[in-house]
């Protein structure tokens, strides 16, 4: 098959190098990667997303989107005088074999970049819990999934506020792609979790009694688009899946995504074009929150969701605060004898953490 | 159902088997404790015959006696596909409708049948075969009935894309009122006739081209080669299964709700289950119809404004309605689908629907959740009510258009840019340039004759302006707009010259005031 010329801006002064893959446009390298940060830099200026004077910490796991976000930030910080402070804030979960090397990734990262980096640790922040004892312990329910992905959710987005706080961010970007909105807004709808379907949809949340304003400038990002642009730029990251992952549901989704997208390219920007528009009744949307009686964090209960399952974990009862995990609760306590401890807690039903 | 294999809602699959013993002969109905029980509906519930049937009847009833949408006298369209929840639902109308019952419904029903044969790769054969088959069906019915074949699209007049505004009504106290005037108007039957045809002379006005009409009425239309082959020619120009099925919904919505203002129904009912509204809710959601998803799945959908769709038939699932068919001896008919033998991965919609069985044969709450979810949606825009003063409505699917402005922090805005950084700054048209490449959706204009760009593509342009966000993505892999019928193209350029004209005049308007109905509406 010959090489088509660029369709880009360069006006096909360079063969393309590769074909877009929502619009089917075959473009060069350069116009590619222009193309790419340009998009980037709308979603931030019609969003308003990052005011100058920002200090902004990204969240960094060493895979494909947290690099790219991090590298597009510095690019565009550098031609446009954005006027960000930039720094990275990774999350070790105390996973062995896996977070080890995606860490290693992060430190060469920073390196090259020049960017100040802050590790905070599951076992410092949560009285000695790493993913890896978590998931020991809640394999020791027998018939029961161990939820890894559900802890690990949840404490990262709470590890990840904590290390912004430590660094004196005023704001915190994660690298969520079109893709894992689109996967989100369809797992909420297979959950029928109305709450959040009626949240979701924004590119991020405002930050509320005390958290930090978030937000996704790689929202509207396609995942292939990432891994070319990551591919042009030479960036060096970490593509291994957790040890965990094959275990999640959005598995199933994700493969669903996959379908979809061949049989419609722009089925993901579709699915967050539906995200934005969903209209729910005002009873399903979630009560204004209110702060965790324990840690002072934003919880939408009297404890915030990761109190909840660490409490949990700290009573041996990993599934406490998961899903209709009470329900089952009521049939399995008798055998264990201990229904009565959990009665004055509140219903955590419903809570599972998308992310 | 955060993970594979977890519980979500009752015990999985694998824990099922032990938990619930087969106790055999010895069960009894859950609900009389005394009959046989023939089958288990939701986790564990037997069911004897008679206990069966009195549920699923009163699932119908509670359905419409909910809602109290449907006014006594009023006339009633049921559409009717030949598949196994529509037929069940004109069982169930005629159930309603008969002596027998207790409480008797106290509306007019009419069937309507959209032979799609033409683009379901039947023969006229075997069409002729299966219209004849539905209306051995339909006699024994004995509702007045309606044949219609989707060619009749090329008839249509471009009226049925004008949205006729309806004034609110008072829900409770008019519902009453109406009720009340039905019973003294049941002492004085005769003159009621002659009204209703008054009234459908009328409506026969309205629309002023209607050259099918008594065809319709002999109920014997066969379709002209002509259109047939049309109508083949539009279906095949349209590139993906995914549009093609979109586009036949749509035109089938058009020619079902023509059919319904033409005879005076206000109602129409469709036969959507539980389980099609799950799937449907979750393809409309990957279809960029997020905007519109309580339109289409809910109870009732009001876009139309005088003609009602219904959906009666929501609290079923598939199973349900599958074996109250087959123990009462309902009558179904089998006719191909447009998907029908295509390969899974050929169309959003199949892709959709396997994904869904699927994954409720492993978490048996899938369809429920979902459909339970769907309930929660409201017929709103998101932020509130921000009103202009007419919505303008999608030419296609005649939503309100939920469009962003191209500059907006949306997925919207985000295509626009990506097609905007895809145009070369050269002049188009640069010697040594390719153009068109195969991929790109949108033929460009230098690919398309002698022709300047701006006469080819205006049209294209302002046609797609007046779509939604879904039927814009619909209409990218529908390349030409000429095969389209013409009552569609007719509707485009009017709203067009309308726009151009407003515009026009414009600056010499005074600001009207806040009340007014700029249109005249």
């Amino acid at each position: 098959m010959p090489v088509p010329r660029c369709s880009g801006p360069c006006g096909g002064a360079r063969p393309a190098a590769l074909r877009r893959p929502r619009t089917g446009g075959a473009v060069c390298r350069t116009c590619f990667c222009s193309a790419f940060e340009a998009e980037v830099l709308s979603t931030l200026q019609t969003g308003r997303l990052l005011p100058p004077g920002a200090v902004v910490a990204v969240g960094a796991s060493g895979g494909k989107d947290s690099t790219v976000l991090a590298h597009v930030l510095q690019v565009l910080d550098a031609r446009h005088a954005l006027g960000l402070d930039l720094r990275l804030v990774a999350v070790d979960e105390g996973i062995g074999g896996y977070r080890d090397a995606a860490l290693a990734a992060v430190r060469r990262q920073a390196a090259r970049w020049q960017l100040p980096l802050t590790v905070v640790a599951y076992a410092e922040l949560f009285g000695g819990w790493t993913m890896d004892e978590v998931a020991r312990r809640a394999a020791q329910e027998p018939g029961r999934a161990r939820a890894c992905c559900t802890f690990c959710g949840v404490l990262r987005r709470r590890a990840l506020e904590e290390g912004a706080q430590r660094v004196g961010a005023t704001h915190i970007v994660t690298g969520h792609n079109a893709d894992d909105m689109a996967e989100t807004v369809l797992m909420n709808f297979l959950r029928g979790d109305a709450g959040r379907l009626a949240r979701g949809g924004t590119l991020g949340s405002p930050g509320e009694g005390g958290a930090l304003p978030r937000c996704r400038p790689l929202q509207f990002a396609s995942q292939k688009e990432i891994v070319l642009y990551a591919h042009f730029q030479e960036l060096d990251y970490f593509s291994e899946e957790c040890v965990y992952a094959p275990e999640a549901f959005r598995g199933h989704v994700r493969d669903l995504l996959k379908a979809l997208e061949a049989a419609r390219p722009s089925v993901v920007l579709d699915l967050v074009h539906s995200a934005e528009r969903l209209a729910l009744a005002p009873a399903a949307r979630p009560p204004p929150p209110g702060a965790c009686i324990r840690c002072g964090a934003l919880a939408s209960r009297s404890l915030c969701q990761a109190c909840a399952l660490l409490d949990g974990l700290n009573r041996g009862r990993p599934r406490l605060a998961i899903g209709k995990g009470r329900k089952g609760l009521g049939e399995e306590g008798e055998r264990e004898g201990c229904t009565s401890k959990t009665r004055g807690r509140p219903t955590l039903a419903g809570a599972i953490q998308a992310f | 159902m955060c993970q594979v294999g977890e519980d979500y809602g009752g015990p999985g699959p694998a824990e099922l088997q032990p938990k619930l013993p087969w106790r055999g002969c010895e069960q009894k109905c859950m609900k009389c404790k005394e009959g046989l029980p023939v089958l288990i509906i939701r986790a564990g519930d037997a069911f004897c015959k008679d206990c069966f049937k009195a549920y699923y009847i009163h699932k119908f009833r509670a359905m419409l006696g909910k809602n109290r949408l449907i006014f006594p006298g009023e006339k009633v369209l049921l559409a009717w596909s030949g598949g196994p929840s529509s037929s069940s639902m004109i069982w169930q109308v005629q159930e309603g409708l008969s002596r027998e019952s207790a409480k008797r419904l106290r509306f007019v029903p009419g069937v309507i049948y959209v032979d799609e044969g033409a683009v379901c790769g039947q023969s006229l054969e075997e069409r002729a075969k299966t219209v004849a088959e539905m209306k051995l069906i339909l006699q024994t019915v004995g509702f007045p009935y309606h044949i219609v074949s989707l060619e009749e699209v090329f008839n249509l007049p471009a009226s049925v894309l004008q949205p006729v505004s309806q004034g609110p009504q008072g829900p409770e106290n008019t519902y009453k009122e109406a009720v009340d005037g039905f019973i003294q108007q049941q002492q004085r039957l005769p003159e009621e006739g002659g009204q209703e045809a008054a009234l459908s002379d009328e409506l026969r006005r309205l629309s002023t081209r209607d050259p099918v009409g008594p065809e319709e009425a002999a109920g014997d239309s066969l379709p002209r080669p002509a259109q047939s082959t049309a109508l083949t020619t539009l279906f095949s120009s349209v590139k993906t299964l995914t549009a093609k099925e979109e586009l036949l919904q749509t035109l089938r919505a058009h020619l079902i709700l023509h059919t319904a203002r033409l005879h005076g129904y206000s109602k129409v009912m469709l036969g959507d289950s539980c389980t099609r509204l799950a799937i449907k809710l979750m393809t409309n959601l990957a279809l960029g119809r997020g905007a519109f998803l309580a339109w289409d799945t809910g109870f009732s959908d009001d876009r139309h404004g005088d003609v009602v769709l219904l959906r009666p038939m929501r609290d079923y699932t598939l199973k349900e309605i599958a074996f109250y068919n087959r123990m009462f001896g309902v009558p179904s008919v089998f006719t191909p689908a447009i998907d029908t033998k295509a390969p899974e991965k050929a169309s959003i919609h199949r892709l959709m629907e396997s994904f869904i069985l699927r994954l409720q044969a492993q978490f048996p709450s899938t369809i429920s959740t979902v459909y339970r979810t769907s309930e929660k949606l409201v017929k709103a825009p998101r932020n509130g009510g921000a009103a202009g003063p007419v919505p303008t409505r999608c030419l296609l699917c005649m939503c309100t258009l939920d469009i962003d402005s191209a500059d907006s922090a949306t997925a919207f805005g985000a295509q626009t840019l990506e097609h905007l950084s895809q145009k070369p700054t050269p002049p188009p048209g640069a010697p040594g340039r390719p153009c068109c490449t195969r991929g790109t959706e949108l033929p460009r204009a230098c690919c398309r004759g002698p022709q300047p760009a701006s006469q080819r593509e205006e049209p294209r342009a302002s046609f797609i302006e007046q779509l939604c966000y879904s039927c814009r993505v619909n209409m990218k892999d529908v390349p030409f707009l000429e095969p389209l019928p013409p009552y569609i193209l007719t509707e485009a350029q009017c709203r067009r010259q309308r726009a151009w004209v407003k515009q026009e005049i414009q600056e010499f308007l005074f600001e009207e005031s806040e009340g007014e109905d700029p249109d005249g509406n």
